[in-house]
């Protein structure tokens, strides 16, 4: 039993090095998404102290709204305009209704009312869209599908285009958004207020200008991550499980760190594929995945309660 | 008018803590319980047994095991639904392992496991806090309904996967399976909520419940005047998953009649959640007082429709509902975010100084 824990897989891990990268690989690129999806998180979270459940459904939703707009016929590059035209519309119709009659009101009523927003958009999409699963339109978009076959120590590595194309792009929307929020004045308004919500006021930045934002640059990063996702499983509301993966991530970067979402998410996406294969599979009956996470970001949380990058908690009486 | 409470003096500081110091709130209490007890058993239909009465009194057990966790001791948990679960799966090992014990027992047993469950994954709380808090008893829920999908032996080996709800007799009556009667469940249902509910409202009154609310309002402050956190804490966890387990086993054994381990999933946390944040945070009555809006509303507007006269399908009106509860739960928040518990407190405190503003 012990030998099966501690030494088998590593030795399974040596003797298969092609088999591992593949593993490494794979993980890396749920890793890239989680890391995305947490990012949408931290900077809700930053700028109003929401914790926004509805992210996952966010990324049904807008996933839904491009292939909906194209079974009508609209050409798939403008879809993808329609569709962040209408995450803006998402953007300021939750400002205006949900957020603003509920400033200041304590922590779990906000995260409350985001549930409300999910189970909003969960009827509305199924009234409008339809539930059963739709096939994202992965060639329209230009999207590459094929494959790359390298044999390192004469094994075999399969790389798909698509997962190449997806950690490309999250790479680079990442970096544009760190640069958003390093070096324009929108970025630091939204930094700013992050920091200290009554200073940022008091030098006349916008909650409202701000909140919509953050929340239009969440519908942006729900879009990418709708369609790089549904390019690999599907467009359906079964997408709105990864959400859940981006919560542990959270938990171990902590709340209020962009690069903790980043870091979190890839040693996240990593981890779980490691152990699902290696442990999960052969001595638990596999589909670890859905709550090893959790489990690792809890017994991290235990040694620091504020996650990897979190802000110190200091209490006072 | 009717909450006059001119002349009703107090003379002792007993008087003044009594459960009941107005004494129309009793009378109240009083009524409802008769229309619990006597009335609905007598004129409920079958339907009315199934969709309203018995579910609305299985949840607001639930939020009300929620309640003492989050609204009383202030520890946001999102892993509910799971404990529910332990309390399902427990009751029926217990049950099919030993058939010659009273289903009652058996079902109040349950909650013994699932109590324990909840203080182990309730010793994080002593380190970890707010949302952090939150999405670690999310480990909880996601660990456990796997647990419940792989561990064969909790379903005793059935291929389906699922827990069936056998024939149980208590004197000579089915109580439970397939050939149970829906008033002799009620019966058995409304019994077990009283009790506990009994038993919540004098803890939350007590020593215990004071803890629990410091503990909840500032934990430090709390721990310098001499709380232990610990203890506080995890009798918190404690019987909140005690309650909460034994609704879990009262919803698969008197209420659902089987059970698929997906059926205690996230969703379902949720549902209860917002029972016990629609009803009030810390308050017992929102519990009962948000069950019934949240499991009514669903069959007021599954009927509407055909009352109407409106043809819409069922999956439409399936979806309609989703959206309408979620956008009655963001109205809610936002015209009362203290529940509808604060509401019928305004509403009380205006009875009472009626005719006069102030």
């Amino acid at each position: 039993m012990l030998k099966d824990i501690f030494i088998n897989p590593f030795v399974d891990m040596v003797e298969a090095p092609d088999f591992l990268l593949q593993v490494l690989w794979e993980g890396l690129v749920s890793g890239v998404l989680y890391a995305l999806i947490a990012l949408g998180f931290v900077l809700i979270f930053r700028s109003s102290r929401i914790f926004n459940f509805a992210q996952g459904i966010m990324v049904v939703f807008a996933a839904l709204t491009l292939v909906g707009l194209h079974s009508f016929g609209v050409p798939a590059w403008i879809s993808v305009l329609l569709t962040l035209g209408v995450m803006f519309v998402l953007a300021v119709g939750i400002e205006r209704v949900v957020l603003r009659p509920l400033v200041g009101q304590p922590d779990i009523i906000l995260f409350m009312a985001t549930i409300g927003i999910t189970l909003f958009l969960i009827g509305g999409g199924e009234i409008i869209f339809g539930g059963e699963n739709k096939q994202m339109i992965t060639e329209e978009l230009g999207i590459p599908t094929g494959d790359t076959v390298l044999e390192p120590w004469g094994g075999l590595l399969i790389l798909q285009h698509l997962d190449i194309t997806v950690v490309v792009v999250a790479c680079a929307l990442v970096a544009a958004l760190l640069a958003f929020l390093n070096y324009t004045q929108m970025g630091r308004a939204i930094r700013a207020l992050g920091d200290d919500h009554q200073a940022a006021l008091s030098v006349g930045i916008s909650l409202q200008t701000v909140w919509v934002l953050v929340w239009f640059i969440a519908g942006i990063i729900a879009l990418v991550t709708g369609i790089a996702w549904g390019a690999r499983a599907g467009v359906s509301f079964a997408l709105e499980v990864i959400a859940y993966k981006a919560l542990p991530v959270l938990m171990l970067g902590g709340l209020e760190s962009i690069a903790g979402a980043i870091i979190g998410g890839l040693m996240i996406g990593l981890m779980e594929k490691l152990f699902e294969i290696y442990w999960g599979q052969p001595l638990l009956g596999g589909n670890t995945e859905t709550w090893f996470a959790f489990v690792l970001a809890l017994i991290v949380l235990l040694f620091r309660p504020q996650g990897l990058f979190g802000e110190r908690i200091i209490e006072r009486v | 008018m009717l909450y006059r409470t001119a002349g009703q003096f107090k003379t002792s500081y007993r008087a003044d803590q009594a459960l009941f110091p107005v004494r129309q709130d009793a009378f109240l209490l009083g009524v409802i319980l008769v229309l619990a007890w006597v009335v609905f058993p007598l004129v409920a239909t079958e339907f009315a047994f199934q969709t309203l009465l018995i579910p609305v009194l299985i949840y607001s057990l639930a939020a009300l095991g929620l309640n003492i966790l989050t609204g009383y001791a202030g520890q946001l948990s999102l892993g509910t639904a799971a404990f529910m679960g332990v309390g399902a799966y427990a009751c029926y090992k217990l049950i099919t392992l030993m058939p010659w014990m009273n289903p009652i027992i058996a079902i109040l047993l349950s909650g013994v496991f699932s109590a324990g469950v909840g203080v182990a994954f309730g010793i994080p709380s002593l380190r970890i806090k707010g949302f952090y808090l939150a999405i670690a008893t999310l480990a909880a829920q996601f660990f456990l309904v796997w647990l419940f999908e792989k561990w064969s032996w909790l379903y005793n080996d059935n291929a389906s996967g699922a827990i069936q709800v056998p024939n149980l007799e208590m004197f000579g009556v089915y109580i439970a399976g397939p050939q149970a009667s829906s008033t002799i469940q009620y019966y058995v249902v409304l019994f077990i909520v009283c009790l506990l509910t009994w038993m919540c409202i004098n803890l939350t009154r007590g020593t215990l419940g004071r803890t629990w609310k410091a503990t909840r309002d500032m934990d430090i402050a709390a721990e310098l005047i001499g709380i232990n956190l610990m203890k506080s804490k995890l009798t918190a966890f404690a019987i909140s998953s005690y309650i909460v387990g034994v609704s879990g086993a009262l919803f698969v054994f008197m209420w659902r009649g089987a059970a698929e381990p997906n059926l205690f999933d996230i969703p379902l946390s949720f549902r209860i959640l917002f029972i016990a944040i629609i009803g009030g945070l810390g308050s017992i009555m929102g519990n009962y007082l948000g069950a019934i809006l949240i499991v009514g509303l669903p069959v007021v507007l599954n009927l509407l429709p055909n009352a109407l006269g409106i043809p819409i399908d069922s999956a439409t009106v399936e979806h309609l509902n989703i959206m309408i509860v979620g956008s009655l739960i963001i109205f809610f928040l936002i015209v009362e975010p203290h529940g509808l518990a604060q509401l019928w407190r305004l509403i009380r405190e205006k009875l009472i100084l009626w005719p006069f503003p102030h």
